[in-house]
């Protein structure tokens, strides 16, 4: 009875911020219980999922928020990552980037390369959701795969960075204050990034912008009737949903310390796409548990068969068909609709 | 030598639209003077949302000119039209169902204040939107609903809410497309009441086919046949109009 | 000038292969209303349902038989089981279900088959060359591939147009209501629709087989074409499938061919064997990028 009054108490204490304080807390933990079961695989692996958790949640934004359907996220990620890169591995070189002008030198210095990637990636998103989104529905999901694969075989043809076989970098980026090689402080930077792109999601969504971009998803046909010009308020949301995808990149790429084509293919639009349902379309915490436990369960599933995929089909269509509102709409019901 | 008249407010010259081999719209010529309430009737398949949807700019005209205020409304978007003054509400309510009444409204007001580029400052507690909207909301009585959900609205009050979401994108024109559609006697003659009171604020363009209310609410009438205007005038010009009998009215007094 | 025909046939082969998927994705999204992209995995299914035909009885001609049959028994199971409780979803659940499903039926051939390609050989009857121009041997295959994909785009078209079931297709794709009002058993219509659909994929997958290696996951690359193909012609319209289909054989291969020597003479050498190759490969999407501006929905946009 306690429990039951505990969370059907309309303030602060909802099941949906007990759900947020409890993955917080979890996270801001981890480097302690890391350090002190001596356990580095540890953060490296939740490092990893902090990565795509952002990459899902910048997705979440167009698809869950905006209703437009991009199957092509991938691309703007791999953007990201191929610009740091290709930054860094003319660093290695000692060489000048030779598609520009002016004998510009790589760099490592991560107060370029990451704020370059998210520029680039939101320039890509740009220039591929201008032309997408002058469709709608299963059109505009396909030439959003379409562009994204268009991007892949364009790198996978780039012989100079690689080619099919990617590209190998100098190593992490640099920043001030921070030493990317500890696993510690990298996890600080993801958990970081993670949090900063959310808030800033989260400001954007309860602020005019917000309002209109819910507006578009629920009844596009209304809005231009009430005189928005909903293509330019649903661009600027793709944009800045490629520049999370870019940052992504950036941060993926200094995990792995290797870029390859295989960051821009389908079906990791395709994954990204599955974690953003899993967790819970149309919210922000959703996406994030959505990354975490897809790749949580490929890495237990993994541990079982090498063929885990063959359980994780089936897992996918099962959740489809009898599941939508994803994990975080198991947790906490109906609270959880906010798109 | 000089012409006092002023200009109509929205005209409409030698429209036409084509679907496939059926013309919809032929060679339609309409008036809607400033102030006026302005009712387009006709017997179904007369291609009266046709011709709404092609002033609101849902659909394209083939030919034809549609001078709204001065300015040639063919070539532009559907809201770009809105910008201009060109309100319209539909056939079966079109509100954000996911949203309060509320909300609806501010969401509409956030257009008539410039742009909504505003990434900041949260707009569910901006009270340059609460304020109009409360007031909007009052205006169609429908303050008492304010917190409830679109989705889960009467029929009529949709129908209030939409009028509501209109008015707060302050139009020259509204563009109703039968806004008694679906409406028990009381509702309807409520909504007359409503919109006749609307009338004096703003000219209304609607289409309709009870004919008790048109002839009740209309200063002018335009009737549609096939795509093309037989009559145009007032109640007493389109009851008397042998064009008219035959074609429409006819057929109903005699049933 | 010879290899210039030689690789306007490639292009026809290419896009008649290209159309065999196409019509299929087509049909089941004019109809169903359903994103398929498992379609892919049918063709995988033909290509290696062809193969282990082959290899157990040497006979190609068997082998086709197989894979007409493994796709065409695996899309109606597929059909029955899955995805016909998705037509009245939306499309990101379609997207998402059966994305799940290649990743079932590529675990599960990699299960079946092992992670290596599987190689089918040429047929010997059709192992040799046809002279069709003077001076320029072209593989009879491969002209033998571009012969049974017009007999399908033919004898679809006659389908379509004359038969009482073509005409059900093609009433189901303009309006879905009217078709379950006329009395016809729409869940066998469906199920029908998709079973052609998913054998034209089959076909498709087997006829490649010989000249492309048999590998899990061809059915992927094929799929993002196929869409590509679809986008282009307008979805839902055969006529537009087939139109996309060859100009997107065409482009693709004469770009593959001739951009690199071209741009060659602009650029010189080295700058254009990169840059050629990359536009070469990137010259379908381009293609599609700028249909689409010009009209957003296909050339032949089904009403």
């Amino acid at each position: 009875m306690i429990m039951k009054q505990f969370f059907s108490t309309r303030n602060l204490l909802t099941r949906k911020n007990l759900v947020l304080f409890l993955l917080a807390l979890t996270l801001l933990s981890l480097p302690l219980i890391a350090s002190i079961n001596d356990d580095s695989y540890l953060l490296i692996m939740v490092s990893r999922m902090l990565i795509f958790a952002l990459a899902a949640l910048s997705l979440d934004l167009v698809i869950g928020y905006g209703g437009m359907v991009s199957f092509g996220h991938a691309a703007y990620l791999g953007v990201g990552a191929y610009t740091v890169g290709i930054l860094s591995a003319h660093v290695m070189e000692g060489s000048s980037i030779g598609f520009l002008p002016g004998n510009l030198p790589g760099t490592e210095s991560g107060l370029i390369s990451l704020p370059l990637a998210m520029l680039l990636a939101g320039l890509v998103a740009l220039v591929f959701g201008a032309l997408s989104l002058r469709t709608r529905g299963i059109h505009f999901i396909m030439i959003t795969l379409a562009f994204a694969q268009m991007l892949y075989y364009l790198f996978i043809s780039l012989y100079r960075y690689g080619g099919e076989d990617g590209l190998s970098m100098n190593g992490r980026n640099l920043l001030p204050g921070l030493d990317l090689y500890n696993d510690t402080h990298f996890y600080w930077l993801c958990l970081g990034c993670l949090t900063g792109y959310g808030l800033l999601v989260y400001k954007f969504l309860g602020a005019r912008f917000g309002q209109v971009i819910r507006g578009c998803k629920q009844n596009p046909e209304k809005m231009q009737a009430l005189g928005f010009a909903t293509y330019r308020y649903q661009l600027v949301a793709f944009v800045i949903s490629g520049m999370g995808a870019g940052l992504a990149g950036a941060l993926l790429a200094n995990h792995s310390e290797f870029v390859s084509p295989d960051l821009m293919s389908w079906h990791l639009s395709g994954e990204l796409m599955v974690m953003v349902i899993l967790g819970g379309l149309g919210t922000l915490i959703g996406p994030i548990l959505g990354a975490i436990s897809y790749l949580l369960m490929e890495e237990v599933l993994a541990g079982y068969t090498e063929h885990w995929q063959i359980i994780l089909g089936p897992l996918l269509i099962l959740v489809v068909l009898f599941s939508r509102k994803g994990i975080l709409g198991a947790l906490v019901g109906k609270a959880a609709d906010d798109g | 030598m000089v012409d006092f008249t002023p200009p109509p407010l929205l005209h409409i010259r030698y429209l036409n639209k084509q679907f496939g081999a059926l013309k919809v719209t032929r060679d339609v010529e309409i008036r809607v003077e400033q102030g006026e309430i302005h009712a387009i009737i006709g017997p179904n398949g007369a291609g009266k949302t046709t011709l709404i949807n092609q002033i609101s700019g849902e659909l394209a005209a083939d030919s034809g000119s549609i001078l709204f205020d001065n300015r040639e409304l063919c070539g532009l978007r559907v809201h770009q039209r809105a910008r201009l003054g060109v309100g319209r509400t539909y056939q079966t309510s079109s509100l954000f169902d996911q949203m309060t009444t509320q909300q609806n409204v501010m969401l509409a007001l956030q257009n008539q204040q410039g742009h909504s580029f505003r990434f900041w400052r949260k707009a569910a507690t901006d009270p340059s939107l609460i304020h109009p909207a409360l007031g909007i909301l009052e205006r169609v009585g429908l303050l008492d609903q304010q917190n409830d959900y679109a989705a889960n609205l009467a029929h009529g009050q949709r129908r209030q809410l939409e009028i509501a979401m209109s008015l707060a994108t302050k139009p020259k024109l509204l563009l109703l497309d039968e806004p008694m559609a679906g409406m028990g006697q009381e509702e309807s003659w409520k909504m007359v009441a409503a919109l006749r009171k609307l009338g004096s604020e703003v000219s209304i363009l609607f289409v309709e086919h009870d004919m008790e209310t048109v002839f009740s609410l209309a200063d002018r009438i335009s009737v549609l046949v096939y795509g093309r205007v037989i009559a145009s005038g007032d109640a007493d010009t389109i009851r008397n109009d042998p064009n008219v009998r035959d074609a429409y009215l006819g057929g109903i007094e005699d049933a | 000038m010879l290899l210039f025909l030689e690789q306007l046939l490639n292009g026809l082969q290419l896009g008649f292969m290209l159309f065999l998927m196409a019509a299929g994705l087509t049909l089941v999204f004019g109809i169903m209303g359903l994103i398929n992209l498992a379609h892919g995995s049918l063709y995988m299914i033909g290509a290696y349902g062809a193969a282990a035909v082959t290899q157990a009885t040497g006979s190609f001609t068997l082998g086709i038989i197989g894979a007409l049959i493994s796709a065409a028994v695996a899309g109606v199971l597929l059909e029955l089981i899955v995805l016909r409780r998705l037509y009245n979803r939306d499309h990101l659940d379609q997207v998402l279900a059966t994305f799940g499903l290649i990743l079932f039926f590529n675990e599960l051939t990699k299960i079946l088959f092992g992670p290596q390609p599987l190689y089918l050989n040429v047929p010997d009857l059709l192992n040799g060359s046809v002279e069709i121009i003077p001076g320029a041997p072209y593989p009879s295959y491969r002209l033998a591939v571009i012969g049974v994909g017009m007999l399908v785009a033919v004898s679809l078209f006659l389908l379509i147009s004359r038969s009482r079931i073509g005409m059900l297709i093609r009433a189901g794709a303009s309006n879905r209501e009217m078709v379950g009002a006329l009395g016809v058993n729409i869940a066998l219509l469906y199920t029908l629709v998709f079973g052609l659909g998913a054998m034209l994929a089959g076909l498709s997958g087997a006829l490649v087989g010989p000249l492309l290696s048999v590998e899990v996951g061809m059915g992927e690359n094929v799929l993002i074409i196929t869409f590509v193909v679809i986008v282009i012609g307008g979805i839902g319209s055969i006529k537009g499938a087939l139109v996309g289909a060859l100009l997107v054989g065409l482009v693709d291969t004469m770009g593959r061919a001739f951009l690199p020597g071209t741009l060659a003479l602009i650029l010189g050498p080295e700058a254009a064997s990169s840059v050629g190759a990359s536009l070469a490969s990137i010259a379908i999407y381009l293609l599609m990028a700028l249909i689409l501006i010009w009209r957003p929905a296909g050339l032949f946009p089904a009403q």
